[in-house]
């Protein structure tokens, strides 16, 4: 069974469908790229699997490893290994990122039943991840993503993931705003978390991204469902001819 | 048109001029303490309690809130004294040098009077105003403000507080605490401090109040303090007081030039709190910072006014008062900068935030400035408003249960004018006391989800 699946699913925001019968199937091991135009439903897929409350999903369902994903709070879906990377990484004034970092670690082995580490442990992991990523040790001490820049916020986003150990990673836009060194710097997070028991899904408006974490599966969102799905050929098809056939008709 | 209308005494304004009139002869002090008891008294008497026609009390309605006076407390028993042992345990385990008052009166015996630093004098108010100590009557009264109401009361009434002198350049390393403790009777305590300290003397003022719940005491504290000229002074007061309580507590402080002062209110307790600041800045180059916190659930009221006069040119102040309001709560700011025409390059920003917690809590934030001087940098602002759903989210997100996430949130908040105590132990002390009352929040909370999904 995969990992994630995702069947008929209906989403509402505010009494308007954006998602209309989305069917997706992530298995272990495997990177899908979601791909499409602006408005298509990229980003209310992300909100929904992470449980935004006012992301309402009106039909269908989705599993997660087996359990029913809305019958989860936010936390619990964490907790189970659900990690999504925001597009817009907020600012927390008054929480310092390594207070932040420490909590949420603790918190899902906590609720996993695993014991809290200790704080050298802790320490020396964040340090390890931190550097892979070329964030210094200043930044961690700052409270967290106040007064960073765009790329300072991702690279923060990936260090949450490298740290929290996901067994699915959504990453919604994350290449929004990035430079091309950021990119790479991000990508190889990303890569280097790849493996047989970890499953990605990256979203994603440019094919650019996808030069850097290279996807097993591609897949086409237009007016909130799939709409084709392919090989990583697809993203070089997409970057060539846009997203034109699958615009939304613009009513005359 | 201010025309005197009003002249029906309520229930507690007779009991209070009923119980002045039998303990005038039996308050400490000499005639000439007696003699300002009476005026003080009288000048309560014209007008009665505050009101909300008073602009100073506008949010605070004594007379609507204050049902009753309470009888003058006696003085504390054996049982009194044992149940107030414990008392302290707000501020977990500061070292510090304790003077305890139980029911408004100082008991030696739970006190630290032993080996006191160099350049450190104290001792009991009424002692002092019995023996006729020509200083303390020289001082008393001459800072707190004597056409407020509260301030009159106290005047009239007060039975005992702490005089304390520290002399020109000694430093107090242990901080001073004035505990004062309800030991659970209904009854009205009225108490007086006057704190002087010398020229470059560097000391930290703890005073903290407390009792039982479910008591309806009332309690009346003012503190005078004279701050001279290079001295480094921390304040801090602890508004911890039992569920029912009536708190009106008073700081009138003078501060002298190149001095640095800062002041800390934090509330937690009493049913109606009123909490009054009156500071002067009387010398340049001096600094202050001046901040609060209060944390309010149930029909909780707490009210902080605060007047900072900036009378002497080159003084900076920074005024932070943050609330966080649950349930049904009401919380209060008032805040006052006046620059005199004197107080060129004043530099004074005050803020005031409050944290709805729910729809009903309820939140009024008052900053007012009053310039006369015409080269300085002075600014306000106000805001109000519920957590932030998208960070809750974010955390939420990220593993954080929402309790936790909220009371991360709320202590991030609060972060902002807790930082500004500089003694490390007093600050973690109060950063307990935060978490504590946001763990009692959240229990709450979860016993009532648990109710209601059950």
């Amino acid at each position: 069974m995969a990992l994630l699946e995702v069947k008929d699913l209906h989403v509402e925001i505010d009494g308007r469908e954006i998602l209309k019968g989305l069917d997706l199937a992530v298995n272990a091991g495997e990177v899908h790229a979601i791909m499409g135009p602006n408005g298509s439903g990229k980003s209310t897929l992300a909100y929904v699997l992470a449980g935004k409350e006012e992301y309402r999903p009106t039909a269908g369902e989705v599993r997660f490893d087996g359990r029913n994903l809305f019958e989860m709070e936010p936390e619990e879906r964490a907790s189970a290994g659900l990690f999504l990377a925001f597009q817009y990484p907020l600012e927390i004034p008054g929480v310092a990122t390594m207070t932040f970092l420490r909590t949420a670690l603790n918190a899902q082995r906590k609720k996993r039943g695993e014991a809290e580490l200790s704080t050298p442990d802790f320490i020396k992991k964040v340090r390890e991840a931190s550097a892979k990523l070329g964030i210094d040790q200043e930044m961690l001490r700052r409270a967290v993503n106040v007064g960073f820049s765009g790329g300072e916020k991702k690279r923060n986003e990936i260090l949450q993931m490298a740290l929290l150990q996901p067994r699915l990673a959504v990453l919604d836009e994350t290449d929004s705003g990035l430079d091309i060194d950021a990119l790479k710097i991000v990508a190889d997070g990303v890569n280097r978390l790849r493996g047989p028991d970890r499953s990605f899904v990256v979203i994603t408006h440019y094919q650019r991204l996808l030069n850097y974490i290279v996807p097993d599966v591609v897949h086409v969102l237009s007016r909130g469902r799939i709409v084709k799905t392919g090989g990583k050929e697809l993203a070089l098809e997409l970057e060539a001819r846009g997203y034109t056939e699958y615009q939304e008709e613009v009513p005359a | 048109m201010n025309a005197e209308v009003a002249v029906i005494k309520t229930a507690a304004e007779t009991a209070l001029a009923q119980m002045f009139a039998q303990a005038r002869d039996r308050l400490p002090g000499d005639d000439a303490i007696a003699a300002r008891r009476n005026a003080a008294f009288d000048e309560f008497a014209k007008h009665g309690l505050p009101h909300r026609r008073i602009e100073e009390w506008k949010y605070t309605d004594l007379r609507a809130l204050m049902r009753d006076a309470k009888p003058l407390a006696s003085p504390p028993d054996a049982a009194a004294k044992t149940r107030a042992k414990d008392a302290g345990r707000l501020l977990g385990d500061l070292d510090a040098r304790r003077l305890v008052f139980v029911d408004g009166a100082f008991v030696a015996e739970l006190s630290d009077l032993r080996e006191l630093e160099a350049g450190l004098i104290l001792g009991p108010l009424a002692q002092a105003m019995t023996e006729g100590d020509p200083v303390v009557a020289g001082r008393l009264g001459r800072l707190a403000p004597v056409n407020d109401a509260a301030v009159a009361l106290n005047t009239a009434l007060m039975g005992d507080g702490a005089v304390i002198r520290i002399a020109s350049g000694a430093t107090i390393e242990r901080p001073l605490h004035l505990l004062f403790v309800a030991s659970g009777k209904p009854a009205a305590m009225f108490t007086r401090s006057l704190v002087t300290i010398d020229h470059g003397a560097r000391v930290m003022l703890i005073e903290s109040h407390e009792g039982p719940a479910a008591i309806d005491y009332q309690v009346n504290a003012a503190l005078e303090l004279f701050v001279g000229d290079g001295a480094h002074v921390d304040h801090v007061k602890v508004i911890g007081e039992g569920t029912e309580a009536l708190h009106v507590s008073t700081l009138a402080a003078a501060i002298g030039s190149h001095a640095r002062f800062n002041t800390f209110s934090f509330i937690s307790g009493g049913t109606v709190v009123r909490n009054q600041l009156f500071l002067r800045l009387d010398g340049e180059g001096t600094v202050a910072g001046i901040r609060g916190v209060s944390l309010l659930k149930d029909r909780q009221h707490a009210d902080t006014t605060l007047f900072a006069d900036h009378i002497a040119r080159d003084c900076q102040s920074r005024e932070m008062f943050k609330s966080v309001l649950d349930n049904e709560a009401h919380g209060i700011f008032q805040g006052r900068i006046i620059v005199r025409r004197h107080a060129q390059k004043t530099d004074a920003k005050m803020m005031t935030q409050a944290l709805l917690l729910s729809e009903r809590a309820e939140a009024d934030n008052k900053p007012e400035l009053e310039i006369f001087a015409d080269d300085v940098q002075c600014g306000h602002g106000a805001t109000a408003g519920a957590l932030d759903d998208e960070l809750k989210f974010y955390l939420m997100a990220r593993g954080i249960p929402p309790a936790e996430a909220e009371a991360m949130l709320i202590q991030a908040f609060l972060g902002e004018a807790i930082d500004g105590i500089e003694h490390a132990g007093l600050r973690e002390a109060l950063i307990e006391s935060v978490a504590d009352w946001l763990s009692a929040r959240s229990s709450f909370e979860g016993r009532r989800s648990a109710a209601a999904s059950g």
